[in-house]
C-alpha cells in the first residue's frame, strides 16, 4: 500500500479516485445510473474487505459471511419498523447484534477445521435465513421495506442526501481498508497470520490460538454488519436473499478473485465482478455463460487474483 | 541422582499413552536435571515423539503425571507449558516460511511479553520486538540473514531457525525433537558446537537418532524401546549395557510389532 512502484497500488488509487469522483463524473457523462451501482459495489467492497481479514489473512473460510449484513440490515429494518429510527439507537444495536451472534457462531465454528468449518459457518448462516424467511411480520421472503433512513438528528448529516449517503459509504470502504491494513501488522495481525500459516508452532511459542481467531472472527462480522447496515440504509429495504449462502459464496469470490491476503485486492475483486455482471447482463440474459468460465479461469490461473498478478513478487504480503 | 531431587527440573512419572492397541508410551518415567543434556534414544516407533508431545503438551497422557520445577503441568495446555519455561523445537521444520527470519523469532519475544490483543501499533517498528529478536538470531549464527524469507533459507539454517524460535520465548528447559534430522555430517557437527555452546544455561531433553551426536552431547542417556524406558544411565553405561545392545542389534526377536508413533 506504501510504495506507488508496484501497479497493484496504482489500480488502488484508480479505484479509490474513480470512487471519489463518481457521482460528478457519471451525471456529467450522462450516466448517472453509475453513481447508485458504485455505491452498491462500495458496500459489497466493505463486505469482501471485512472477510479477507478472516479468510486471507485468518485462513478461516467462512461460508457464511453474507449473514452479518443480513443481521446489521434486518437490525435496521426491524427497528424502523417498530418506528425506532434514530441512528444513535439503531447503529450501536446493529453492531452489537452482529458482535454479539459471531462471538457465539465464531465460537463454535472455530472448534473445528478445514471442510468442517465452511460447513458450520454455512449451517449457523443458513439458521439465521430461515429465520428471516419464517418472519412473517417482518415481511418473510418478500423482504421487508424500510421506510425512513436511520436518522442522525444533524441538519449537515442527512442520509436521505444522496452524496451524503454515498460519501459515508465511501469513507466506511476507506476506514475499513485502513483498519484492516492496521491490524494485519499489529501484534494482533502477525498472530493471526502466523496462526494461518502453522498453528501448533504459535501454540508452541506460547501463544493459545483459539482467542484470537475468535476476535478477528467478531471483527469481521461486525465489519461485514456495518457494511449490512449501510445496505439497508441505501437501499431502503432488506430482504433474507441478502444473508443467503449465494451471497457468501459471491463474497468469497470477490476476495479470491482481487487477491486474497492483499489489503486492496477485496475492493477491487468486488468491483470486477460486480461491475462484470452488470456490464455482462445487459449483453445477453445467458450472461452467465461467460461469467462462470471466466471465474474458473481466474481460479485455475491467476492464484494471487487481480492484485497478486500485479504486485512484484519482492513486496508481496503486503 | 538420589541426592539432587532439589535439583530435578522435569520429571515424568510413570506417563503412559495409547493410540488404539498401541502403547506407545508404557510406564514411562525419567527425570532431568537442571542444567543437563538429557538424550532420549531409541529404534524407530520406540515413542520418542509421542513422549515429547506427551511432555510438550501436544497430547495429554492417559495416566501419570509431569513435575515442571516442582509443579505439575501434566493438564496444562502445550501454550501454558511454554509460557512456564518449558519449550520445544520439532522434528519435521516448523516455522513460518513467508516471514522473514527476524519476523519468525520476534512472534516468540512477542509472546514472551504477555498477551497480543495491541491491535494498532505496527509490529514491523516495534524496536522492544526487533531488537531482543535481532540479538538472538546473532546469538545463534543468522545475524546476517535476518531479512531473509525463512522459506528460502538453506535447510541446515532452517533447523537453527526453528531453535532459535524455541529460544527466543526465553525458556530454562528446551525439548529438542532430532535437531539433527535430515543434515548432512558438516551440518550435523555445526548444531553439535551450537548445542554444547548452549548447555548450562538451559536444561535439554535430546531425542536424536544421530548418535555421535548424542555421545557428543548428552549427560544422560535413556533408552525407549516399545514405549519403556530400557534403561538410563552416563553414555559409557548405556555403551555398554547388554539390553541396549540387544534391542539395537534385534537379538530381542520375540517382540512383533514396531508401528511407527505420531
Amino acid at each position: 500500500m506504501a510504495e506507488l512502484k508496484n501497479p497493484a497500488s496504482i489500480l488502488t488509487l484508480i479505484v479509490i479516485g474513480l470512487c471519489a469522483v463518481v457521482p460528478f463524473l457519471a451525471p456529467a457523462l450522462g450516466e448517472p445510473f453509475y453513481v447508485i451501482v458504485f455505491a452498491r459495489i462500495m458496500i459489497w467492497a466493505i463486505a469482501a474487505v471485512s472477510l479477507n481479514l478472516i479468510m486471507g489473512y485468518g485462513g478461516m473460510i467462512s461460508f457464511g459471511h453474507a449473514v452479518y449484513l443480513g443481521i446489521g440490515g434486518y437490525t435496521i429494518g426491524i427497528l424502523a419498523f417498530h418506528g425506532i429510527t434514530s441512528a444513535w439507537i439503531q447503529w450501536p444495536v446493529a453492531i452489537g447484534a452482529c458482535a454479539f451472534i459471531s462471538l457465539i457462531f465464531g465460537a463454535i465454528s472455530l472448534r473445528t477445521r478445514g471442510v468442517y468449518f465452511i460447513m458450520i459457518t454455512l449451517a449457523l448462516a443458513q439458521m439465521i435465513f430461515f429465520l428471516s424467511v419464517s418472519a412473517e411480520r417482518y415481511g418473510s421472503d418478500d423482504g421487508l421495506n424500510i421506510l425512513t433512513r436511520s436518522d442522525f438528528g444533524l441538519s449537515f448529516f442527512d442520509l436521505n442526501d444522496k452524496l451524503t449517503m454515498y460519501y459515508t459509504i465511501f469513507a466506511v470502504l476507506l476506514a475499513s481498508v485502513f483498519i484492516s491494513w492496521k491490524l494485519i501488522h499489529s501484534r494482533f495481525g502477525v498472530v493471526m497470520r502466523a496462526a494461518k500459516s502453522n498453528d501448533t508452532r504459535v501454540q508452541a511459542v506460547g501463544v493459545s490460538t483459539y482467542r484470537y481467531r475468535l476476535i478477528a472472527f467478531v471483527i469481521a462480522g461486525v465489519m461485514c454488519g456495518i457494511a449490512g447496515l449501510l445496505q439497508a440504509n441505501f437501499e431502503r429495504f432488506v430482504s433474507p436473499d441478502m444473508m443467503n449462502w449465494p451471497r457468501s459464496g459471491e463474497l468469497i469470490f470477490m476476495v479470491v478473485l482481487g487477491g486474497m491476503s492483499t489489503i486492496f485486492g477485496p475492493v477491487t475483486g468486488a468491483f470486477v465482478f460486480l461491475m462484470l455482471s452488470e456490464i455482462l447482463s445487459t449483453w445477453t440474459i445467458h450472461w452467465h455463460i461467460i461469467f462462470g468460465p471466466f471465474l474458473v479461469l481466474v481460479v485455475l490461473f491467476a492464484r494471487g487474483g487481480i492484485h497478486g498478478l500485479l504486485t512484484p513478487r519482492a513486496s508481496r504480503d503486503e | 541422582m538420589n541426592d539432587a531431587t532439589a535439583n530435578i527440573s522435569l520429571e515424568a512419572r510413570g506417563l503412559q499413552k495409547s493410540f488404539g492397541g498401541l502403547v506407545a508410551t508404557d510406564n514411562l518415567s525419567l527425570e532431568a536435571t537442571r542444567g543437563e543434556i538429557h538424550a532420549v534414544i531409541g529404534p524407530n516407533g520406540a515413542g520418542k515423539t509421542t513422549f515429547v508431545n506427551l511432555l510438550s503438551g501436544i497430547l495429554k497422557p492417559d495416566g501419570g503425571a509431569i513435575l515442571f520445577e516442582g509443579r505439575d503441568i501434566t493438564r496444562l495446555s502445550a501454550p501454558a507449558r511454554v509460557n512456564q519455561g518449558l519449550a520445544r523445537s520439532f522434528q519435521i521444520t516448523s516455522i513460518f516460511r513467508d516471514f522473514t527470519v527476524l519476523e519468525n523469532v520476534m512472534l516468540s519475544v512477542q509472546a514472551g511479553q504477555g498477551h497480543s490483543f495491541r491491535f494498532w501499533k505496527p509490529v514491523a517498528k516495534d524496536e522492544s520486538l526487533r531488537g531482543p529478536a535481532r540479538e538472538l538470531l546473532e546469538k545463534v549464527g543468522l545475524g546476517d540473514r535476518t531479512e531473509v524469507i525463512a522459506g528460502n533459507l538453506a535447510h541446515g539454517e532452517q533447523r537453527q531457525l526453528e531453535i532459535a524460535i524455541s529460544l527466543a520465548t526465553n525458556p530454562t528447559f528446551l525439548l529438542l525433537d532430532e535437531p539433527m534430522a535430515g543434515m548432512g555430517p558438516e551440518e550435523s557437527q555445526g548444531m553439535i558446537d551450537f548445542l554444547k555452546a548452549l548447555k548450562g544455561d538451559y536444561t535439554m531433553l535430546l531425542v536424536e537418532h544421530d548418535m555421535d551426536a548424542v555421545f557428543a552431547l548428552a549427560d544422560r542417556i535413556t533408552v525407549l524401546v516399545y514405549g519403556k524406558a530400557i534403561a538410563t544411565g552416563a553414555p559409557d553405561e548405556i555403551r555398554n549395557d547388554p539390553a541396549v545392545r540387544a534391542a539395537y542389534l534385534g537379538d530381542d526377536a520375540t517382540d512383533d510389532a514396531n508401528g511407527e508413533s505420531a
